[in-house]
């Protein structure tokens, strides 16, 4: 379990006889953004909590930076950052005052907490909001104080549980901009859950998708995308009148194209390039074939995600 | 140590800033003021006179004709400041989306529910504590006589048991704050038991000791004693009554511990009442004391176990 930031193997934890998370065996390397991804009710919120200590595994073995969170959870909090879905603040002290408060909470000298408040403030773009009081401050400004709170403490390990719900693309893709930066400047892990494939698109390195406690696939997304659609970047979908396998032998002729397979009227061509273009010209130079219709689709997360659970 | 010292300072910094805080002491430093206020129309001149040992007791046990007396109003609002000091320790924090985010943070988790608890205690020091004080002094400067220092141990033993009462309060409500998951339900049920300790406990007593041992015209003494045993038996269930019981024999030290006991008219007429000592008063009210003592630390115990054991997620 030494080369993984987190390791986890055979978790279980169930609640009476429900089973929430099942045989989990997970590693998430050291520096790494990794997304993990599932639907409500996947487990996901209980193996963070298992993660930080604030709940204990029924069973098997999970180890976060080198610590058991059952045995020693105030060291894995002491260098863990953990953002929640519903992050709260003192609304009736300033955003300086409630990072104070988690400063002294960790046990940061009293000399270096007004300018590690500072840097984390300015980190996030809150720093001329310091002194305003946290009640004023819209959701996403609230998130991005957040992110402030879990820097106080030169964390080296950053939970976030759904950092964008609820927010505009605008500030959802600038809190990614900030985790990304913050995994390349300073080496930070992250482990994000959410729901937004799209935006966990953006700056996972690795992603893990749970369903009903297990572990279901995991990997990069093009690993992922190899996995379900046989590791083509994108799928051109033509449909046609006339002899549909005359068509499809023609069209594995072409260099680039990968896999062919053909239904009644269509034909699903594999690729890792755009190939229309050449694809258009052999179905209009066949006598006797009258395209109808060819789309292409680039495989995305959503895809992916959508497979497994279709598959599941 | 050092994280219940920062959340301790910290909800301290809250109390004294809270609204609550300074309608609680506006509240407690009027009715205290106005009692003191009727107590010295009364007793300025017994003061001149009088040839009692305990003069400056009269300040907090002295009623008017409309007025109650301090104590009164005291076994009235301690529950109450209790109360508010406890009944959204916890569930607030919750609700805030506070308490996911505390717990992510290097501490143990009972640092939060004991720096709150220590907090709350505190503050309710000062303000029964300020109160209790404010009226010796007015007192001290008005009647012109200074408390012996009997009497000032009395008073400290006074603040002492006042505090240990808001304790049970406190720790009662700080219970229903971990239990529950809205404020507004906690508050409800703890006014509802303070309602019924305080008011209910007694005409239920007094029902059943009448059903049990009616007393008639012509009821036996055995049947009055067996009535009042029965009477006081019930009515010491209720933490209110021993609060009552063990401030009234503590600063009424002349005769008060006939409250205690069935004694007739023709027995009192025999006896020759002497105040008692303040050994003798503190063994008389040493249980009712270890009483509400017990009682606060079972209520903060369960509380805790409770806390510690409690689940918390952000959602």
């Amino acid at each position: 379990m030494d080369n993984y930031i987190i390791s986890t193997k055979n978790l279980t934890k169930k609640y009476g006889s429900k089973v929430v998370v099942n045989n989990l065996n997970l590693n998430i390397a050291e520096s790494q953004i990794y997304g993990l991804l599932g639907p409500n009710g996947a487990g996901k919120s209980t193996i963070i909590l298992m993660m930080l200590g604030l709940t204990e595994p029924t069973s098997g073995e999970i180890s976060v930076l080198g610590y058991n969170p059952t045995k020693e959870p105030l060291k894995i909090k002491r260098f863990t950052g953990y953002l929640p879905e519903r992050v709260g603040f003192y609304e009736d002290m300033t955003a300086a005052q409630n990072l104070e408060y988690t400063a002294l909470l960790n046990s940061i000298p009293e000399k270096e907490i007004p300018s590690k408040i500072d840097e984390c403030l300015s980190i996030v773009g809150l720093e001329k909001e310091k002194n305003i009081l946290v009640g004023k401050f819209s959701k996403g400004m609230k998130q991005r104080l957040g992110i402030a709170d879990v820097l106080i403490k030169n964390p080296q390990l950053v939970i976030f549980d759904e950092p964008t719900e609820g927010l505009d693309v605008e500030v959802a893709n600038q809190i990614l901009e900030t985790i990304a930066n913050l995994n390349k400047d300073k080496k930070i892990t992250f482990i994000i859950s959410s729901h937004q494939l799209n935006l966990v698109q953006k700056i996972c390195h690795k992603v893990g998708i749970m369903s009903k406690g297990k572990l279901i696939g995991e990997g990069n997304i093009s690993e992922l995308s190899k996995d379900m659609f046989g590791g083509n970047k994108y799928l051109i979908e033509v449909e046609i009148i006339g002899d549909v396998n005359k068509v499809a032998e023609k069209i594995k002729t072409i260099n680039g194209v990968k896999e062919v397979s053909t239904t009644e009227n269509a034909i699903h061509i594999g690729t890792d390039e755009d190939l229309r273009q050449d694809i258009s010209k052999i179905i209009t130079g066949t006598d006797g074939i009258i395209l109808t219709k060819m789309d292409i689709k680039d495989f995305s997360l959503e895809d992916v995600y959508l497979n497994y659970f279709k598959e599941v | 140590m050092k994280s219940v010292l920062t959340i301790y300072r910290k909800e301290l910094a809250d109390y004294f800033s809270s609204k609550k805080f300074l309608i609680l002491l506006g509240l407690v430093y009027l009715t205290g003021l106005t009692s003191i206020y009727v107590s010295l129309q009364n007793i300025r001149a017994a003061a001149q006179s009088s040839t009692d040992a305990f003069v400056f007791l009269k300040l907090y046990t002295t009623a008017g004709d409309v007025l109650p007396s301090f104590l009164y109003f005291l076994s009235f609002f301690i529950p109450i400041i209790g109360i508010v000091f406890g009944f959204d320790a916890i569930n607030s924090e919750r609700n805030s989306k506070n308490l996911s985010r505390l717990l992510s943070q290097p501490i143990y988790r009972d640092s939060i529910i004991n720096g709150k608890f220590l907090a709350g205690i505190t503050t309710m020091s000062i303000i029964i504590g300020s109160i209790i004080l404010i009226i010796a002094g007015i007192g001290l400067r008005i009647i012109g006589v200074p408390p012996s220092s009997e009497e000032i141990l009395r008073i400290i033993i006074f603040i002492f048991i006042c505090v240990c009462y808001g304790t049970f309060w406190m720790a009662l409500s700080m219970l229903f704050s971990v239990i529950m998951d809205k404020t507004a339900t906690s508050i409800l049920t703890s006014i509802a038991i303070w309602i019924f300790f305080f008011f209910f406990v007694q005409i239920i007593a007094n029902a059943v000791s009448n059903a049990i041992a009616p007393i008639t015209d012509n009821a036996t003494l055995a049947t009055q004693i067996k009535n009042f045993n029965i009477d006081l038996a019930i009515k010491r269930i209720s933490p209110a009554y021993l609060f009552t019981e063990s401030i009234t024999i503590l600063l009424i030290p002349s005769g008060s511990q006939l409250f205690l006991r069935a004694v007739t008219t023709a027995d009192i007429s025999k006896m020759l009442l002497n105040p008692l000592s303040l050994g003798q008063s503190l063994i008389q009210v040493w249980p009712q004391t270890v009483a509400i003592i017990a009682l606060a630390i079972i209520c903060f115990a369960i509380s805790y176990i409770v806390f510690i054991k409690q689940e918390i997620r952000s959602t």
